[in-house]
């Protein structure tokens, strides 16, 4: 099974990603440089640093609480996958198999929440958490994206793909309805259960706008949040600290994708595409 | 496509207990946030203290607010830009990738990467490309192509053209993997047999492959829609809380946020404006359905 190709030439096609590469990579790489700059070096001199230095490291985890940011963003991050894993697995399985009694109605449900924009509700969730109590606390920043439709969707579409016969099986062989679900679908949906938990990762990792809401004392930044201190400097500020600051949030999220990417483009076939 | 195993749940209610964890959230933080936000748009409600009802005054001050026009057009403006670019260049770019050759994971990871990283990392970066003492005007200055630094970020509507500029380079890498999946099915014996009947690769890009992915170009087209008008942290990041010069950079987001938030935060106008952002997406949603709709026949 080969998939159709492209006949534009072997070297044509690769100048054609090296470019892309330069331009999807090279803005970043730069910043990595500029990173480990030594600060008595012009910004702009030459492509390599000549005296590479983890110098500015150091100025911005002096600068502002870099590691208490980053244990928060954990923290939540952490909470995030572990909820998401679980509710969506579960919420996925009864939505994928047998038929009961108002599946199509809370199914056509999930599915219009997925279009409220969250931007249209943030000011009414924001007035809920103040409700509960919760802002400024990191459990006010999780607890709303604490199971997505999306992911609940994901698992659903996974556990379609289980065949009848293996869950039959498992019924003869006088397994219960979870140990149905722990034995026979969470396994066979390994491939949907680690997109849910890289993009549940990533997403409390990246998030913005929704700490933004929520937290007000510095105390509780997420790193994200943190960095924002550094945008708005950009007048005064080193941009060799700023550059450590993003790599500082970009190379933990790398090292996680790149070690789990086949997984990941693996799974999203899995969940998007049944042939 | 829903498989029907025949097989009961032992008791009526174990797919609710199962879903009850999932069905809470969504109420307490989809479905009930929604019918709030109609109902707060339709008072006078601030931040500290809950409102009356005023009828559609909200909505009728909107369309006599000039910050709500400049949002509005921003947002269109971004959504009319970014989206055909999100269409066409994350195509061109799984063709590229989508053919086995030595090397080719490593290209797919790296071009996937700027999806990695968070919108406030992406703006950093972009923010030292783009300032007037970062790298282009530097380059520029020193190739002597510009004598003045050109003011990606000090102008609104330069500013406007430098998020969308992140925008579409963040989302290449994410909707190239999309065109990767429906590749995937564009059945190789057609190619094949067009080859042999002496179709050149061109047109056969335009004649076999782009038929078979016309709905996931609709599907990338909707959802980069969507997400052009939820554009904050772009505008934040690279222009600064105020929304670049006098706000003129603005997105609907950015004022929901900055209306509805804060102490003198005015929680009624702006779950009015947030309604009439959530209208807007909608439209774009049922275009696309409709397209696709009117595809399949």
């Amino acid at each position: 099974m080969r998939a159709p190709s492209f006949r534009i030439g072997l070297a044509g096609r690769y100048a054609t990603l090296l470019l892309m590469l330069v331009v999807m990579l090279g803005p970043i790489v730069w910043q990595f440089l500029t990173s480990i700059r030594g600060r008595t070096e012009n910004v702009y001199d030459g492509v390599l640093p000549a005296r590479p230095t983890l110098d500015n490291y150091v100025r911005v985890a002096e600068s502002f609480p870099l590691l208490q940011y980053v244990g928060n963003t954990l923290t939540v991050a952490l909470l995030a996958v572990t909820s998401n894993l679980l509710f969506a697995a579960m919420g996925g399985y009864a939505l994928s198999r047998a038929a009961w009694k108002g599946r199509r109605a809370v199914f056509t449900v999930l599915v219009a929440t997925l279009m409220f924009p969250f931007e249209s509700v943030m000011i009414s969730m924001f007035l809920t958490i103040r409700e509960m109590g919760l802002v400024d606390t990191l459990i006010g920043v999780w607890l709303p994206g604490a199971v997505s439709v999306l992911n609940i969707m994901i698992m659903r579409s996974a556990f379609l793909a289980v065949p009848a016969e293996l869950e039959e099986a498992a019924v003869l062989d006088g397994a219960g309805e979870w140990t149905r679900f722990t034995r026979v679908f969470l396994p066979a949906a390994k491939g949907a259960l680690a997109v849910v938990c890289i993009t549940s990762f990533m997403g409390a990792w990246d998030d913005f706008l929704w700490p933004l809401l929520v937290l007000t004392d510095s105390e509780n930044h997420t790193l994200q949040l943190g960095l924002k201190t550094l945008a708005g400097a950009t007048t005064v500020s080193d941009q060799r600290i700023i550059a450590a600051g993003a790599m500082a949030a970009l190379i933990p999220m790398m090292l996680l994708f790149f070690a789990l990417q086949r997984f990941f483009f693996k799974g999203v076939g899995d969940g998007a595409v049944k042939t | 496509m829903e498989a029907e195993t025949g097989l009961r749940h032992r008791t009526w209610w174990t797919p609710y207990l199962f879903l009850a964890p999932g069905l809470v959230m969504v109420t307490m933080f989809s479905l009930w946030p929604f019918v709030n936000t109609v109902i707060l748009s339709l008072t006078d409600a601030q931040i500290l203290r809950g409102g009356g009802f005023v009828g559609f005054d909200n909505y009728a001050r909107a369309f006599g607010d000039p910050d709500f026009w400049v949002a509005t057009g921003n947002s269109v403006l971004y959504l009319v830009v970014v989206v055909p670019c999100l269409v066409f260049l994350p195509l061109a770019l799984a063709v590229l990738v989508q053919r086995e050759v030595p090397g080719i994971g490593f290209f797919r990871s790296a071009f996937y990467t700027p999806v990695i990283a968070s919108a406030v990392v992406v703006g950093l970066i972009w923010q030292w490309v783009l300032r007037s003492d970062g790298l282009v005007n530097t380059v520029f200055r020193k190739l002597s192509i510009v004598s003045e630094p050109i003011p990606f970020l000090t102008d609104s509507t330069m500013l406007l053209v430098s998020a969308m500029i992140v925008t579409v380079w963040k989302g290449l890498g994410y909707y190239m993997v999309f065109y990767l999946a429906a590749l995937g099915n564009v059945s190789a014996s057609l190619h094949e047999a067009a080859a042999l009947d002496g179709a050149g690769p061109v047109r056969r890009f335009f004649s076999i492959t782009v038929p078979q992915v016309k709905p996931m170009m609709l599907l990338v087209g909707t959802l980069s829609a969507i997400s052009a008008l939820r554009v904050f942290t772009e505008i934040y990041i690279l222009g600064g809380e105020s929304g670049g010069p006098g706000g003129g950079a603005r997105t609907l987001p950015f004022l929901i946020r900055q209306v509805g938030l804060g102490f003198a935060g005015e929680t009624g106008y702006a779950a009015a404006i947030s309604i009439l952002l959530f209208l807007l997406t909608l439209v774009f949603s049922l275009l696309g359905r409709r397209l696709s709709k009117g595809d399949e026949r």
